[in-house]
């Protein structure tokens, strides 16, 4: 029976990113996801300029990708990399942009990179585009991070041979707060992919 | 095997699959100019369901399941829908073998506008727990799974759920999907200068953007046949990322060529099997281009092609159920839609875009879908 094996995981939470459970970095003084996405940019410099167009849960999850796939070379692949992601909150800051500028008729002034960035799965594309990653997507919407769901649902596209890599996850941004935890999965490694596996990684940074 | 058993329509041209083929039959548009500030300081042709319908035909539903709550517009039409196509096919709603999957991409996105905010919870603007408001209206056990991925989302949704009966984690998935109509997305799109100002055109050769509508939709997957006759199945699908640009589909087709030939080949399908092809076909100038090159790039110049879109504008997250839902009732009267709005052909690729209704024996067909993101997905049906 084929099976799938998590490579390398990350989170981002607290201010803070950890590579496999590890810290790498952190950013005590930033106050908001725009300040602590500049700082985490500036450390990683991987000099793309789409970034600074991006709003900032995409700014949020192309820095967690990054953190993962920076350094992992994916050509094996051959492009064939799907991404699952999911969160709580849609967009609803990037949303709640985009309602500030058509509220009122005689002020009314929506803007299309603005509302671009409306959908979640526009984050799914930033990152598809960085690393080259024509694989299956799909951005589900949960009230909790649900690993079963997101376990399932890659290991389905796998063992119906859609795709041969996987990067899985979660990256949220509410109104007082903002969290990413991203996972690669491939056909060899150590650690069996698994919603049991999934979940233990998740919560590995309390 | 997956069956599709049952499935609703819920849009301007009626409240069942049959209602609305039969209007698109009659080549009817439900596209008409909206005159009302609430969605757009100036006159924009839209397709919107009809409001006192909804609210009858809903209001006889809540006595039937003695409901008191209070419920939103997109709430309202979601329900319906599933109400409809799961009266019809049966399927067990509190059995934890049923499962629900929600398409949408912005949800009860109207509860933002500050006149609308005050009626209910904040979070009721989450996707989720439109998901979950669903779920508890009809008794299911099972966390509703919500899937927003811009306008492949209903295909994506349809796709994950035969995923999930061939796996056996389920017997029965009800896929429900829908959007409204609002200020907040009109508006995007209007800023995108993507909407055109008569009802659009796909594929035409004038044709000069897309018209917005809401619908909702449901499709009833199974492991179990309905005992129709010309029973249809799921055989393949999946999805891909063009993998270069956010807003913009790929001048290649790349993502779009992708999902089909992965949809192909799970179907064990070959290009001249494709009886018949209901593509995406938003009427922008680079979707129905890009279309057209990735039918072309598969040989799949001689299946023929149509997009109710013309009729019905982009339903977003419905789109993709609705419109399988009425490639479904296609397959089940032999009978291909003509793409209302379209005249002569404006895409570069010499491909077959269906001018009349016209009867033909289909027996394997092509559902196309393509999305902000640069997402694509694509599925193959057939009959058994």
């Amino acid at each position: 029976m084929k099976e799938l094996f998590i490579n390398k995981y990350c989170h981002i939470k607290n201010n803070k990113v950890f590579v496999d459970g590890e810290l790498v970095f952190a950013e005590s003084d930033a106050d908001s996801l725009r300040a602590f996405a500049k700082s985490l940019y500036r450390h990683l410099k991987p000099s793309y300029n789409k970034f600074f167009k991006m709003d900032e849960i995409s700014k949020l999850g192309f820095l967690a990708a990054e953190v993962l796939l920076g350094n992992v070379d994916l050509s094996e692949y051959q492009e064939d990399i799907s991404v699952v992601l999911s969160n709580s909150h849609s967009t609803l800051i990037t949303d709640k942009k985009h309602q500030a500028t058509i509220n009122d008729d005689n002020n009314f002034f929506p803007s299309p990179s603005v509302f671009v960035y409306t959908l979640p799965n526009i984050m799914i594309g930033e990152i598809s585009i960085r690393y080259k990653l024509k694989g299956e997507n799909a951005f589900f919407i949960v009230e909790n991070f649900n690993a079963n769901l997101i376990a399932s649902h890659i290991n389905n596209l796998f063992l119906t041979n859609k795709s041969k890599a996987f990067v899985g996850g979660w990256v949220n941004q509410s109104e007082d707060d903002f969290e990413a935890f991203l996972y690669f999965a491939s056909k060899s490694g150590e650690l069996v992919h698994n919603a049991m596996e999934v979940n233990r990684i998740f919560n590995v940074i309390a | 095997m997956v069956y599709f058993i049952s499935d609703n329509i819920i849009s301007s041209l009626g409240f069942s699959t049959t209602e609305n083929f039969s209007s698109l039959l009659n080549g009817e548009i439900g596209i008409k100019s909206i005159s009302n500030s609430d969605y757009y300081p100036e006159d924009f042709p839209a397709s919107m369901i009809d409001e006192q319908r909804l609210e009858a035909e809903f209001e006889m539903l809540t006595k039937k399941y003695s409901n008191t709550k209070t419920f939103t517009k997109l709430e309202k039409m979601l329900i319906l829908s599933v109400e409809k196509a799961v009266q019809e096919s049966g399927v067990e709603m509190h059995s934890k073998k049923t499962a629900i999957i929600l398409s949408t991409t912005k949800g009860n996105i109207n509860l933002l506008e500050s006149q609308t905010s005050k009626l209910y919870e904040q979070e009721r603007v989450l996707l989720w727990r439109l998901g979950e408001i669903i779920g508890e209206f009809f008794g299911n056990p099972n966390e509703v799974v919500v899937l927003s991925n811009a306008c492949i989302s209903g295909v994506l949704a349809i796709n994950t759920a035969a995923g999930l009966i061939k796996a056996r984690q389920f017997e029965n998935v009800v896929v429900v999907g829908g959007d409204l109509l609002s200020r907040f997305v009109v508006s995007g799109f209007m800023s995108f200068l993507s909407l055109s100002p008569v009802a659009c055109k796909p594929f035409d050769k004038s044709r000069d953007g897309l018209s917005l509508g809401e619908a909702a939709g449901t499709i009833v997957l199974s492991k179990f046949p309905s005992k129709k006759k010309n029973e249809i199945i799921y055989r393949g699908g999946a999805s891909a990322n063009d993998a270069n640009h956010i807003s913009g589909p790929s001048r290649t087709g790349e993502g779009s060529f992708i999902a089909i030939e992965k949809s192909m080949k799970e179907a064990d399908i070959r290009p001249e099997q494709i009886d018949h092809i209901s593509a995406h076909g938003t009427a922008t100038p680079y979707n129905d281009e890009m279309e057209s090159i990735a039918i072309s790039r598969h040989g799949l110049e001689n299946a023929d092609v149509n997009s109710i879109k013309g009729a019905l504008g982009h339903t977003l997250g419905a789109a993709g159920i609705i419109e399988t839902a009425i490639l479904l009732e296609e397959m089940r009267q032999n009978t291909m839609l003509k793409t209302i709005g379209f005249e002569e052909s404006g895409v570069s690729r010499p491909i077959n875009i269906i001018v009349e209704n016209t009867h033909k024996e289909l027996n394997v067909c092509l559902k196309m879908a393509s999305g902000f993101g640069g997402s694509n997905a694509a599925m193959i049906i057939s009959k058994v």
